[in-house]
């Protein structure tokens, strides 16, 4: 009985160590997140930069961090959450097609 | 007859690993509010369509170019950046069956996002008293009103959630019974905050450029 | 005198608990009375359509009531009637069939169901209250704009109230399907309809948000001014088009998917074989859903998108006849040397196959951009969806209710009055819509409130209301056949000799559905059991305590309060006391929520003593 104690033990506290790292990658991509955030807005107050560039660059900026939420934030990388990754990329897939029907193809 | 049942299995004296996802309910709740999210997709990729489609009829009013500054959009994106991180660390004392200290971070959750949230209502505010620009007043205004709106309101209906959360369970210590509930509003919260990278990225950045 | 009193007492009690259920089974029957309410409803339309149409320049109905009548027959043969029924069999039918004990979220079942029951009642009062919705069921932002009265205000309010539901309805079952599947219950062992309801579902999730918003835009631009379709302020009516079809167009992928499942089920059991190609059916019904999605343009070919856009949604379109085909070559395959016993399910799922063959047919023709500037807004159009709403659904409905009708209700359905339901029916159908290509084709467009004389449009048109009317013969017997069956004998647990788990249930399935959670073994697992075992589901734990979901009133409370919240939408604009209606519907649902979620609901247990005497009394 204290020997499935003691294991038990350990194991909570390999637990813990395995969630410590877990918090030091989540202070990263949120320092990462910052970082693409200020690059963003530099882009953009720096006035420098030829619009063709600038806006999917933008783009780019923002679904990098998008990644970040689900994946570190989210955690859409631990096991068992297929289904749920599945379906949100089923909902980005229609919400490409929605963009791009209401962008491109409206007749003015 | 049927004796009443005790529940005991909703209150273990050692809490498992993942407490949000330890019943079947829990399991349920998470996978319900993650596929609730794979519709807001649709749902703001069509107001984001929306906008696109319309934001450069301004009907002779003010474009984006005159009305957005990156000032105070910088400060709301801090916010609610900021916000996320404090509810990763809320639920990190969750799994740690660390009650006071989740609390303490969702409240500080709670507080960013009313921050937020007043940002949002000054700019609004400053946009109809200094310019006229309203959801009345072109196209332009009705879709840029509808996308930034929406977001607002899923804003103020997560700080109502939260608020409700914490005030009910504020004397009852973590279970298998609300540990869920605390994470369903957690995932749900950082879906926001991805919903403001891309309106701070396509609506103020994009529209600063033209 | 007593006997009046305890009589009146259980029915009130017979109320309360439908009101206040969360079985899924109950909700089932809940969504199938109310389905079949509006059916009657849109059928008493459509035959007054027809009626007016009966011969040249006739004045049966005006034509403002001409318009609506269009209306409400599209919108509530597809929102109210087509649609609830089809979530009632699922409600039915797909947690029995996985092996589970419930849906994920039960009292979100209740939700979704009071949700659309009063959103449909909302919308259907517009009737008494000064006009219905007059713009076609597409209600294009052109013509809804332009709407005088409170018509498409109802549609708004009345579709946006279901329509949440609906939402609701997709995740629950989702849900459902992946976390609750019994242990065995791989995904590649789950039956046809299951998959259907599952592939459905996320239709419906990823279809129904673009719907919400466009019916938030023109709320705001038709009671608040705004202006995303007002052109004099920059707004743009095309966007109305995208949004609403590339919500409309899976929304047609939703009422036919699972009917495909239906027919899967029901060809494999009275063929006495296994589903020809399950995987090639399980992939036809995900590509069909994929592709389902990418078309949606082709309902705009006339708006002037351009070449390009034109021809590359021509092509998507065509591509979905290929999944489609597989599984019509499927079907065949799995009655080709099977011993096929035809009985009326069977019946309805073989004349399926032709009439929705001919409306693939049609689709492919009118899917080919070039010529669709001919067919656009023709008779041929109507005769089109028809044959495949008609031709699918409606046959897939009638299918599963004959079908299932044991299962959920536990008489079986008679046979005599089900073969004479189906005859008058398909002969209908085919009267009906036939000619409907050919009028088309001779130029007659749709939604004309009259014809002229002379311009051989007459015999067609007569034709056609004469199959409409036998169509109606067909559903009135089926009514007789519900009212007669009910007097009938207590059907068998699995009277067609059945392959799946719902037919290892007794009929109908007791409310826990299963007092151990079924083993499953393999794809059709209760024949399994029959071939290879001693005919009975192996059980996957040992018998003990039950959990089971309370049941709430809350669910029709909160929808009440939508519903009130609805109309002070509808009349704000007349006087502004109506807010108080608004916000007060609105502050009642709040409230309700908040009750919901701090009252703690842990559900109860079923004790195991109960379910032994149950099972004691089943073996006898």
């Amino acid at each position: 009985m204290t020997d499935t104690k003691v294991n038990n033990m350990s194991k909570e506290s390999f637990r813990r160590q395995k969630s410590r790292e877990e918090m030091q990658k989540q202070l990263i991509s949120f320092g990462l997140m910052i970082v693409l955030t200020l690059v963003a807005f530099a882009v953009v107050a720096m006035d420098t930069f030829h619009k063709g560039f600038v806006i999917p660059f933008l783009f780019l900026m923002a679904i990098v961090q998008a990644g970040f939420q689900f994946y570190y934030f989210m955690h859409l990388k631990e096991r068992g959450t297929g289904m749920a990754a599945l379906l949100i990329y089923g909902g980005v897939w229609a919400a490409f097609l929605t963009l791009a029907g209401l962008i491109v193809i409206s007749w003015w | 007859m049927a004796q009443a049942h005790d529940h005991s299995e909703l209150f273990p004296e050692v809490m498992p690993p993942e407490p949000e996802k330890a019943t079947l309910e829990g399991k349920n709740k998470f996978f319900g509010i993650w596929f609730f999210l794979g519709g807001e997709t649709v749902l703001f990729a069509s107001l984001f369509g929306v906008y696109l489609a319309l934001k450069n009829s301004t009907a002779g009013g003010p474009s984006s170019q005159e009305l957005f500054g990156l000032g105070l959009v910088f400060i709301m994106t801090m916010l609610l950046l900021t916000s996320s991180l404090t509810s990763v660390y809320a639920m990190y004392h969750m799994r740690n069956n660390d009650f006071k200290k989740m609390y303490l971070w969702l409240g500080i959750t709670g507080l960013l996002g009313i921050g937020f949230l007043a940002c949002e209502i000054y700019e609004f505010a400053h946009y109809i008293t200094d310019y006229g620009f309203t959801f009345r007043s072109s196209a332009f205004g009705s879709a840029f009103y509808a996308l930034v709106g929406f977001h607002g309101g899923h804003v103020l209906f997560g700080i109502c959630w939260l608020t409700t959360l914490l005030i009910r369970n504020a004397k009852r210590g973590l279970n298998l019974y609300n540990a869920p509930k605390f994470n369903t509003f957690s995932i749900y919260w950082h879906f926001i905050d991805v919903v403001w990278v891309f309106i701070f990225s396509v609506v103020y950045l994009m529209g600063k450029v033209g | 005198m007593a006997t009046t009193v305890a009589a009146k007492r259980s029915f009130w009690e017979f109320i309360w608990d439908y009101l206040t259920t969360v079985d899924h089974k109950k909700i089932a029957h809940l969504y199938l009375a109310g389905g079949g309410f509006f059916f009657i409803l849109g059928g008493i339309e459509a035959l007054i359509i027809r009626i007016q149409l009966i011969k040249p320049e006739n004045d049966f109905i005006s034509a403002g009531l001409y318009n609506e009548m269009i209306t409400m027959h599209g919108t509530t043969m597809i929102f109210l009637a087509a649609m609830p029924i089809i979530v009632g069999l699922m409600n039915a039918i797909m947690p029995l069939q996985i092996g589970a004990r419930d849906v994920a979220f039960p009292f979100l079942n209740a939700l979704s169901f009071w949700l659309f029951f009063f959103g449909g009642l909302l919308l259907n009062l517009s009737f008494l209250f000064g006009g219905a919705p007059d713009a076609g069921w597409t209600s294009y932002a052109s013509l809804s704009m332009d709407s005088p009265g409170h018509g498409i205000d109802y549609y708004i309010a009345g579709l946006q109230i279901a329509g949440a539901g609906t939402l609701m309805t997709g995740i629950n079952f989702i849900a459902t399907i992946v976390t609750m599947r019994a242990p065995g219950m791989t995904y590649m062992r789950m039956p046809l309809f299951t998959w259907a309801t599952f592939v459905t579902s996320v239709l419906i999730l990823f279809a129904f948000p673009p719907l919400t918003i466009n019916l938030f835009l023109l709320m705001f631009d038709r009671m608040f001014g705004t202006a995303f379709f007002n052109v004099a302020l920059g707004g743009n009516q095309v966007i109305y088009q995208h949004l609403f079809w590339i919500f409309g167009h899976p929304e047609v992928y939703i009422l036919i998917l699972p009917m495909f499942g239906v027919f899967s089920e029901i060809f494999a059991t009275f063929s006495r074989k296994r589903l020809f190609g399950y995987t090639a059916m399980v992939f036809a019904t995900m590509l069909i859903a994929f592709l389902g999605f990418m078309v949606w343009a082709h309902h705009m070919f006339t708006v002037g998108l351009g070449p390009v856009a034109n021809a590359i949604f021509a092509v998507g379109t065509m591509a979905i006849a290929v999944p489609t085909g597989i599984k019509i070559f499927n079907w065949l395959l799995t009655m080709w040397g099977g011993q096929v016993t035809i009985n009326s399910a069977m019946l309805w799922a073989l004349g399926f196959i032709p009439t929705f063959t001919i409306g693939g047919m049609t689709g492919v023709m009118l899917g080919s951009n070039v010529a669709d500037y001919q067919y656009h807004d023709s008779y041929f159009v109507v005769g089109h969806f028809h044959y495949v709403i008609v031709g699918g659904t409606v046959f897939g409905i009638f299918a599963a209710l004959h079908y299932w009708w044991p299962k959920m209700f536990g008489r079986v359905l008679n046979e005599t009055l089900g073969k004479l339901t189906f005859w008058p029916f398909f002969i209908g159908v085919h009267l009906t819509f036939f000619v409907q290509h050919l009028l088309g084709l001779m130029g007659m467009p749709r939604r004309y409130w009259v014809f002229l004389e002379d311009q051989s449009l007459d015999l067609g048109n007569l034709i056609s209301t004469i199959g409409a009317f036998l169509m109606g013969v067909g559903a009135i017997i089926f009514v007789i056949n519900i009212i007669v069956s009910a007097f009938g004998e207590k059907a068998a647990a699995d009277p067609w000799d059945g392959r799946t788990l719902e037919w290892a249930v007794s009929s109908p399935a007791p409310y826990y559905n299963f007092a151990q959670l079924p083993l499953v073994r393999g794809l059709d697992p209760l024949w399994i059991e029959k071939m290879e075992g001693n005919g009975k589901i192996p059980a996957a734990e040992p018998l003990g305590d039950v959990h089971m979901p309370n049941g709430s009133i809350i669910p029709f409370l909160m929808s009440i309060g939508f519903f009130i919240s609805g109309f002070g939408f509808i009349y704000q604009t007349d006087n502004v006391y109506w807010y108080l209606a608004l916000y007060g519907g609105l502050a009642f649902s709040i409230a309700l929520m908040i009750i919901r979620s701090v009252k703690d609901d842990y559900g109860y247990y079923i004790p195991k003593e109960e379910l032994e005497k149950a099972l004691e009394g089943e073996a006898k």
